[in-house]
Formats: structure tokens, sequence, C-alpha cells
């Protein structure tokens, strides 16, 4: 007989109790807060979709096929939903299905959004499902760099840097070779980059985040200098052409997925790729058996005879050339270098490698939030919905603010992330 | 094989850690290396194991002379060590903790072959009796447990010679004593052992030879079958020694301490501190026995008014200081000594006499209004360093520069030197020398005999029973018994502590009546 049970009146009302008492105040407040966003949503729903142009709109699928969703009924049911879950959300909470619910009532918002912007126009669904992949492509290549320095210790602030760098050295190199050989010139300049950022951080133990945006500075200034400098006045050095979309043969007929999937550049594949490398790298080799024990207790690993600050070197430094494939990316895309073109990307990176628990696959699915995010933005400025293009843009830094504080500490980050190793 | 460390010395900025230090280890046999906290064992043992450098001296094996330039050298050459802070990462399994630097693969890619690792593990396991689960993750196993993967790594590595250092500090009486026994059967399969300890008698019990380190030297060697323990420990410190406490027996008044069903969890909500209730009266010594990380350090916290409790009260005399502030607490007569004083006790770049007023520059007439009054807060330094015997060059000394036993002063010093109703000490002598572990005792039993009620919080069962008369044992966050210390026994302790056994209820009428 334990001490407790024995002061226990009886079973049940203790099991009550125990029920009550495994919410922490944290989890209640997050419950509430919850709720409380079911309420904005609702009231957004009510105040402008709900006043939306009226009308159908149709999402097309690619060949014939096609949906149409009528708007105001539409945003009426989305409200009203919505109010319905804040309201048991606050008062009662949703358990286990709390998770489930937020999904599905996201999802439930967004088609609500996208039936509003398109009323009664037409709205290819099939398209911005594959802009979406399109414009997750550099954040999943940024973020595989993040996780593969993180995942050995050493915090990279400086992604932005890394695939600014590669965007200006492709078009660069690319324009004065080809844009293959660019595409090399940027991973290895990214590379060498990388490697300074951790020269710096495990030689001289220089706080690793000042030391990654030291060099998003010193990139962002460089690139933008040689650009008004060099560039704009050698217009020959500035034009790499674009490298185009390539059919996969077979699975681009396949209706609906094959458009979004299979009719994507090289570069989409290559993530794919590097996706599925680096989770079997990471989780089924001696090198990712290392790289992960050298990041979570370099101590452990050092004492064992694993060199330490050699797996972070070499870490870091390959991470630096696949954020340089990454920044190529942008030249492949537009064909040329302009001045700031990564725009803030390399930070969604970072977020992405923590929404998705620096896990390859996680870091997939959360770039594909960002990048549906993009995609919409975008397809928004062309439907001329009269949110202003400013805010728009906005638009994916807000949803990484949204995500990444909602999914907040819930993450396991590697234990000796960020603090410098010394060998005695 | 034989390895002998010949005429090492190891300097650091300001110390001489080892001083033409001389020792001979042979397989087959136990040898204990005994000496107080920075006598510089642990940095022998890293030179040996390669992690540090030896300024002067030289290594030989076999007679043969060599260089560890890194741990991996030194494995190579046979040596393993089971570090002190166990060098696990938490979220591996226990076999690729122990394959790791030595992965068994396949293919050229590198791929690990985990049904390999495991089999290995099972194996060299059931081997030594150690009862591994090759795929449990570590974060989820009890230290004891965990010590034994540390003792799997270095055997997987086939090591001829194992280091221990301080292996008993995290363990319970009962593991200690499986402890011994996987010693006892390494030894038996012709092993050398380095047992490093600052316990004397477990050094007394399980040696074959015992070696004696003080300041940086080494000042003897002793047969364990030759010597007792006032001896090894006038050796080790170098002066006669008082081990045991001396103290009169208690005269509990009224309770001044009383802690109701209080219950407090981490963010995750995992429970830390389990429906504690118990009661400490003016004058007596209550002593928190456990095994670390069993919610002591959190029921502390919950004291001091650093954590907040979900349910429960807690009252000092009339007043309820459930939900009051740190400062609160310590105003209403609380003195705190806590458990880890570099992080919580002292601020290491502040001078000694900033520290002494750390609790109290707003109170005493240390400042006026936003202005410090300096001149009179050093005049009470002088004096406090003075009267608890702080050993420092002076008072504008920073404290992270003085040694642990004069740290430890500094705080007792602050803490006791006022009007108490109540003395939580967590883990007063963790890392001290012996002269001022008898010091800060001595210390403690005066406030109790002065009227306060004490309550002593400490991994070391020794401690606890020296000190307390009375003895609570925590496990998993629940006070698992609460018993007269002068109707128990150490044993009795180690099962509670282990969870093995658990007390009924008693009220604490009961107890103390």
């Amino acid at each position: 007989m334990s001490v407790t049970d024995s002061t226990t009146p009886g079973t049940d009302a203790y099991v009550g109790m125990l029920e009550s008492m495994s919410r922490t105040p944290e989890q209640k407040r997050r419950a509430r807060n919850l709720g409380i966003g079911y309420f904005v949503a609702a009231g957004i729903a009510l105040a402008i979709f709900v006043r939306g142009d009226g009308g159908t709109s149709t999402f097309t699928l690619g060949g014939d096929s096609s949906i149409g969703l009528p708007g105001i009924p539409l945003a009426w049911l989305c409200a009203i939903v919505l109010a319905a879950l804040g309201g048991v959300q606050i008062s009662r909470g949703t358990a286990k299905l709390q998770s489930a619910l937020l999904a599905a009532a996201t999802i439930l918002f967004i088609v609500t959004l996208m039936a509003w912007a398109a009323a009664g126009r037409q709205f290819s669904l099939t398209g911005t499902l594959h802009d979406a992949l399109k414009a997750a492509t550099p954040l999943v290549l940024g973020a595989i760099a993040g996780i593969l320095c993180e995942r050995s210790g050493i915090i990279n602030i400086a992604i932005e840097g890394l695939l600014l760098a590669g965007a200006f050295t492709s078009a660069l190199v690319g324009s004065a070779t080809n844009i293959w050989i660019g595409i090399l010139a940027a991973m290895a300049v990214s590379a060498v980059l990388a490697w300074v950022l951790a020269w710096l951080a495990i030689r001289f133990h220089v706080d690793q985040v000042i030391v990654g945006f030291a060099i998003n500075f010193f990139v962002l200034g460089l690139t933008s200098f040689l650009d008004s400098r060099v560039l704009t006045k050698n217009p020959q050095l500035n034009g790499t052409g674009t490298i185009a979309e390539w059919e996969v043969p077979g699975l681009s007929s396949i209706p609906i997925v094959g458009p979004i999937l299979f009719e994507q550049t090289f570069y989409v594949y290559a993530a794919l790729a590097l996706v599925a490398i680096t989770t079997w790298m990471l989780f089924k080799t001696k090198w990712g058996l290392r790289t992960r024990a050298v990041g979570e207790h370099p101590k452990a690993a050092g004492t064992l005879g694993v060199n330490v600050l050699r797996r972070r070197y070499i870490n870091v430094t390959i991470a630096g050339a696949v954020a340089g494939f990454g920044g190529s990316w942008w030249t492949a895309d537009v064909g040329r270098f302009n001045e700031n073109i990564t725009n803030g990307r390399g930070f969604i990176a970072l977020a992405v490698v923590l929404v998705g628990r620096h896990h390859p696959v996680g870091a997939l699915m959360a770039a594909l939030v960002f990048g549906f995010t993009d995609a919409l933005a975008l397809k928004f400025a062309i439907l001329n919905t009269g949110i202003p293009s400013e805010f728009l843009e906005l638009a994916p830094f807000f949803v990484t603010l949204l995500v990444v504080a909602s999914v907040g500490r819930g993450a396991h980050v590697p234990a000796a992330l960020g603090k410098p190793y010394e060998e005695d | 094989m034989e390895l002998e460390l010949r005429g090492i010395t190891k300097r650091f900025p300001g110390v001489i850690a080892n001083d033409d230090v001389n020792l001979t280890i042979k397989t087959g046999e136990v040898l204990a290396l005994v000496g107080e906290n920075g006598a510089g064992k642990s940095t022998l043992m890293n030179i040996m194991y390669g992690l540090y450098h030896a300024d002067e001296g030289q290594i030989f094996v076999d007679g043969n002379p060599v260089t560890f330039e890194t741990s991996g050298d030194a494995i190579a050459a046979g040596i393993g060590m089971v570090h002190q802070h166990f060098m696990l990462v938490p979220v591996f399994t226990v076999a690729e903790n122990v394959v790791l630097g030595v992965e068994p693969t396949t293919g050229l890619l590198g791929k690990l072959d985990t049904a390999e690792a495991n089999a290995q593990v099972r194996d060299i396991s059931g081997q030594y009796g150690l009862h591994l689960d090759p795929e449990a993750l570590i974060e989820s196993l009890p230290v004891g447990i965990q010590q034994r993967v540390e003792i799997l790594k270095v055997l997987f590595r086939d090591a001829e010679i194992v280091v221990f250092d301080e292996p008993t500090a995290v363990l319970t009486p009962q593991e200690i004593e499986e402890f011994f026994n996987i010693v006892e059967s390494l030894k038996a399969s012709g092993r050398g052992i380095v047992f490093i300890t600052h316990k004397l008698t477990e050094a007394l019990k399980v040696a074959d030879r015992i070696s004696v380190l003080r300041r940086g030297k080494t000042v003897g060697e002793a047969d364990p079958a030759e010597i007792d323990e006032i001896g090894l420990a006038e050796l080790m410190v170098g002066r006669p020694v008082q081990l045991v406490v001396d103290k009169a027996p208690s005269q509990p008044g009224e309770p001044i301490l009383s802690v109701d069903q209080i219950h407090a969890v981490d963010s995750s909500g995992r429970t830390l501190v389990d429906h504690v209730s118990f009661d400490v009266h003016a004058g007596e010594i209550v002593g928190v026995a456990g095994v670390q990380g069993n919610g002591q350090t959190e029921l502390v916290e919950a004291l001091t008014g650093l954590r907040d409790v979900i349910t429960g009260s807690i009252h000092l005399g009339s007043e309820d200081i459930t939900h009051a502030t740190p400062r609160d607490v310590h105003r209403a007569g609380v003195a705190h000594i806590p458990e880890d004083r570099q992080r919580a006790g002292l601020v290491g770049d502040f001078s000694v006499a900033e520290n002494m007023v750390l609790t109290r520059y707003h109170d005493d007439g240390f400042s006026t209004g936003i202005k410090m009054d300096w001149p009179k807060a050093r005049a009470v330094a002088a004096d406090l360093v003075e009267q608890y015997d702080v050993r420092t060059p002076s008072i504008q000394t920073a404290a992270g520069n003085l040694s642990g036993g004069n740290q430890q002063k500094v705080i007792v010093a602050r803490e006791l030197s006022r009007d108490l109703e109540l003395v939580i000490a967590s883990q007063p002598t963790r890392g001290v020398d012996v002269g001022s572990i008898e010091y800060i005792h001595s210390q403690v039993v005066k406030a109790r005999d002065e009227g306060a009620a004490v309550l002593v919080v400490s991994t070391e069962l020794d401690e606890v029973m020296a000190l307390s008369d009375r003895v609570i044992v925590m496990f998993r966050g629940r006070i698992v018994a609460n018993l007269r210390r002068d109707e128990t026994e150490h044993n009795d302790i180690g099962l509670y502590m282990a969870g093995a056994k658990e007390q009924p209820v008693k009220t604490d009428a009961e107890t103390t009546s």
C-alpha cells in the first residue's frame, strides 16, 4: 500500500484528479490560445469571405476535370465550423483530437480562402501545387544544408548567405562558360564560405550565430556591389539561360499527380533524391551515427576516438556545397542574377529545419507548406484579389512566424548545438 | 599487461595538478587510487587515457615507452575508462552507444549492421551478467544500468585495464554491491582495474593495493589488509581527521516547516514531486536520502520559491509560503545552501564581498535608494570571512577563484549568519575537501542547536546518516520512508532508495514521538 493511495477518497475521484492534473498550466494555456485562434479565423471568414463576389470558383485539375465550389455558402460553413470548434476548444478542450481537428480546420480555411479569391473564375489547382513543389525546392536544399550542420552540432544561420553566393556564382561562371559548370562553381564557392564558418566557430570559438550573420551580410554586400559594378555593365556576364523542365517519360502522364510531380526541373528530382539519401545516411550508416553522436554528446564520441572537429568541418563544408547547389536554383529558374535574389528564403529554410525536427523528411513536409504559401501568394497576385502585393510577399514570412511559434519547443534539438567542443 | 606511469607532471595555469607521480597497474589486480577532490586523480587518469598530455614524464606498456595522442591510442593499447559523468548519447540505443567508433558495417557505403551490433552486445552482456537490452534507449534507463553500458563499452573494445572514475557516486547501496560483483568478475577474467574514489570504505573493501594522492603527489601506498579507515584518511588529508559528526541528541520543538501534499510537474506535465508531505521541527535535522534525480532537487526548489507547486501547501510556522517568491522565503528566515554552488550559489566573477551580500544588498542598510553602501558591505564581508574561516587572499578576490571548499564556506557564511527559522542545505559538501566538510557539518549542527529546523538533502547516504535525526527517503518524486535515524540501518535505507521497499503510511506525529 503506497502513501498516496491510502489518502485517496475514492478511485474514480483520484483518476479524475490525475487527469485534470496531467494537463499542465502550459498545456491549458495553449489549448485556450488555440481556441482564440479559431475565433479569429472564424471572424476573418465572416468579415471577408462571406462578403466576397459570390459566384462559383472552378478548380481545374489538369486535363478536362474540374471541381466547382460555391463561394458564399462555403464561407458561411467555414465560419460556423471554426466558431464551433473555438467554442469547444475553450470550454472543454479537444484532447487527443486537437492536432487532427487543427489540420482539418486549416485545410477548410485554405479552401475557403482559395474559393473566395477565385470567385467566378478558374483556378488551376494542379498548377498551384506544381508551383508549390517548385518553390519548396530551394527551401528543401537549404534545409538539408542546415540539417547536415545542426546534426553535427554547428548552428548555421548563414544558409541565406550561402544560397545567395551560390546564385551569384552560378550566374557569373555560368554566363562565362555554361550553366552546368556554373552550378559546380556555386557549390565550390559556398562550400568554401561554409568552411570559413566552421573554421571561425571551431578553431576560434567565435559565437556561431554571429559568424553566420557576418557571412550573410558579407555575401549580400559583396554580391550587390559586384552586381551593380560588374554585371550591370557587362550584361554578357549575367545571362545563363534557364534550365527547362523535364517530363519523366510515362510518369508525367498520370492524371493529377503527373503534372504536379513529374513535369519539373531536375532540381526538384535532385532535392527529392537528396531527402531520401540524407535520411538513409543519417539514420542507417556509420557516418550518420557518428554525425548524430557528435551533435548530441561530442565528448562521448571524442572519448571513443571519433574525431569530433574533423567530422564538424566535413559536415559543414558538405552543407555549403548543398546550399550552393540550392542557390543556383534561382539562376536556373530566371536565367540571371538580381540583387538579393534569394530574398530571405535561407531564413525560411532555417525555420523549415526546426519545424521539420531536424529530419530530412520532416523538412520536406515543412518546405511544402511554405512553398504552397509562396505559390498561393503568387496566384493571388495574378487573380487580382485586392490584397496589396506587399502583403502577399510577406505571406511566407507570416506563415513561418505562425508555424514556428505553434511548433515551438516541442522539437528535440541536438543537445550540443552551438556549443564549442574543446579537445584538451 | 603492465602499465606504468613514471614521473608524470601536469601543470594548469596556477596549479600543479600532478607532480612527479609514479603508478603501476598490472592485469589481474584491483588498484584503488584515493585522494580528496582536487588531489589530481582525474587529471592523472585523463593523461593515462590520452585526453590530457603530460608536461613531463612517460607512460610505459610492458616496459616500452608509449605516447597517447588521443584516447583512440589509449583504447588501442588496451585501456578503457568509465567516466564519472557518463559518456553516453541519451537518444541512442545501448548498442549504438557501445559500437560508436568501431561500428560493424556492411557494403561500401558504411551501412550499419544493426543486427550484428545487437548480437555482439547481447553476447558480451550475457558473458558478464550485465543483463542489458541492446535496443533500449539510454535516456529510458536508470543510472545504475547506464553505468553497465559504460562497462560494456570498455569490454567491447577488449580493454585489459579498466579505469573507473568515482563509479559509486551515483549508485544506491544495492547497486554498489552489484557493481563490486562486476569488478570481481572483471578481475577474475584477468583484467586490471583502477578504482578512483574518495570513499575509503569502498577502497578498503575491493582493492588489492591502494595508492594515495595528495595535492598532486603520490604520498603513499597501502595494503588494505594492514591499514584501517582512520589511517587511510590521515594519509589522504595529511593530518588526523574526525570521521564522525559530533552532535548531542536532538531536542525537537514545535514544527517549523510543514509540507502538505505538494505536487510539482515539469513543462511537459511529467510528475517531479508527487504529493509529498512531511514536517521539520525546531532543533532537529531531517535528512533527505535518495538517488540523484528522484525529485530532491525539485522539492528544494518548491520549498525555496524557485518552482511553483500545482497542489498542496507549504507553511513556515503559521505563515503560508506556498506561492511566496524566493525573496519572501528568504525574508521569512529561511537559509538556502543550493546544490550547485557555481550555478545557483555564487556569481563566480563577483568578489567574495559582493557574494556575501548577494541575498541582502537591498536590506539591512547596505543600500540607500539606488546607492550601495560598499564600505559597510565590505566590513560585514571581512567579519564573515574571519568568522567562518574562509581562506581567501582578500575579500576582493573573485569567488570563482577560490577552492570548492572555500566557495562553499562563503555560501554557508552568507546563509547562516543571521536569525534563522529553517536551514535548507542541498548537497552541502559536494566536491569539498575533508577539512571543509568537518567545518560545514559542525555549522549545520550548530544551527540546529540554536533552535533552527534543518533540512539536509544529500545523495551521499553517509552524509545523511551522519547528520540526521530523522531520515526521509525519496524515490520517483515520492516519500517512501520517514524514519528515526537511531532506528535505521544503512542497508534498510538502501532498499527504500532503490524503490524495493516502501513504508506503510505513518503520520509525522508517530515518527517524531
